[in-house]
């Protein structure tokens, strides 16, 4: 007769892995779709690409319901603010995916208009090259952002998120203390941050 | 001897069953199951989403003006009036008679034009 092995029984884990487990398999993508990659979205989502094998069909077109942001598409300095609001009414933890070379860096518009990449107004977790991707390039980014899931800690997510909120909070009172617009507060904050030589307002 | 009651013991352990697995639920997802959700309430969240714009008014219940309404209501009216008078009026020298029609016509139509005026339609800031 063998006796029971408490190991055989029973499965220890960490906290961190099992929650990031669950977090990782159940995205809830929100599109930001601004341009010509918002059409490879609907792709990547529809049948033949099937984003659904990788738990994350639930698309949501609220921020309040999503917890994956896909910024498809060119962001321009007026549309930074509102880029950051819809940001910041995400459900947490929240992830940003951003898709194509116009939300990663600006792309082919060198131009005053355009904001050069999107990590320098909210904190991006994967760049998607491509103009626009091809939705298995899409794919394979949130399985790279599934892999990062799966390895952060709790509370770095949570530090993270909080750094962004610091910077909404600079942001608002700018805009209270200088009469200034949400778009000339952010441009004030870029040119301050470039100023220190750091890349990003958060 | 059983007592009268035994047959429903079942019954009794599955209402226990039940009443005790709705109220572990509602312990679980009202105290147990909140620690590990990350919460961090925030302004932004609370505000009303209008695609990331900062809200125009306060509520969406405000009244608003149905002036325009009535304007455009009044447009129609004349607007109708003139495509009748232009094609009468090429054709007027082969048809003299009518004009005694488009006379009465022009005269409904000024009852109203002036009921219109008397009640302040054309008055924008009231």
């Amino acid at each position: 007769m063998s006796e029971l092995d408490i190991n055989d029984a029973v499965m220890t884990t960490r906290l961190d892995a099992v929650v990031n487990w669950g977090r990782k398999n159940s995205l809830w993508p929100m599109p930001f779709g601004v341009a010509c990659c918002a059409i490879e979205f609907m792709s990547m989502m529809a049948s033949r690409f099937d984003l659904s094998r990788f738990g994350a069909e639930a698309m949501r077109f609220s921020p309040r319901q999503s917890d994956m942001m896909l910024i498809l598409g060119t962001i321009t300095n007026k549309m930074a603010p509102v880029l950051r609001t819809i940001y910041a009414q995400m459900a947490e933890p929240k992830w940003v995916i951003s898709v194509g070379v116009c939300a990663s860096s600006g792309g082919m518009y060198r131009t005053y208009a355009t904001l050069q990449g999107v990590d320098r107004v909210i904190p991006v977790d994967v760049y998607v090259p491509g103009c626009p991707p091809r939705p298995e390039s899409m794919i394979y980014g949130v399985m790279k952002l599934q892999e990062k899931i799966e390895k952060e800690s709790l509370s770095m997510r949570k530090d993270h998120i909080a750094r962004f909120y610091e910077s909404l909070a600079r942001q608002e009172s700018l805009q209270a203390e200088k009469g200034l617009t949400s778009q000339q507060a952010i441009r004030e904050m870029l040119m301050d941050a470039g100023e220190r030589g750091v890349g990003t307002i958060f | 001897m059983a007592h009268p009651a035994s047959p429903f013991l079942s019954v009794l352990i599955l209402l226990l069953v039940a009443a005790v697995t709705a109220i572990a639920i509602l312990v679980l997802s009202g105290w147990v199951l909140p620690l590990l959700k990350p919460s961090n309430p925030q302004a932004a969240k609370l505000r009303p989403y209008e695609c990331g714009v900062q809200p125009l008014q306060e509520g969406a219940r405000h009244k608003y003006s149905v002036k325009f309404y009535l304007t455009a209501m009044l447009f129609i009216l004349f607007d109708v009036e003139a495509a009748f008078l232009l094609p009468w009026a090429v054709n007027f020298k082969h048809a003299l008679w009518t004009f005694g029609a488009m006379l009465s016509f022009m005269a409904t139509l000024l009852v109203g034009f002036i009921y219109a005026w008397g009640k302040g339609a054309f008055e924008w800031e009231r």
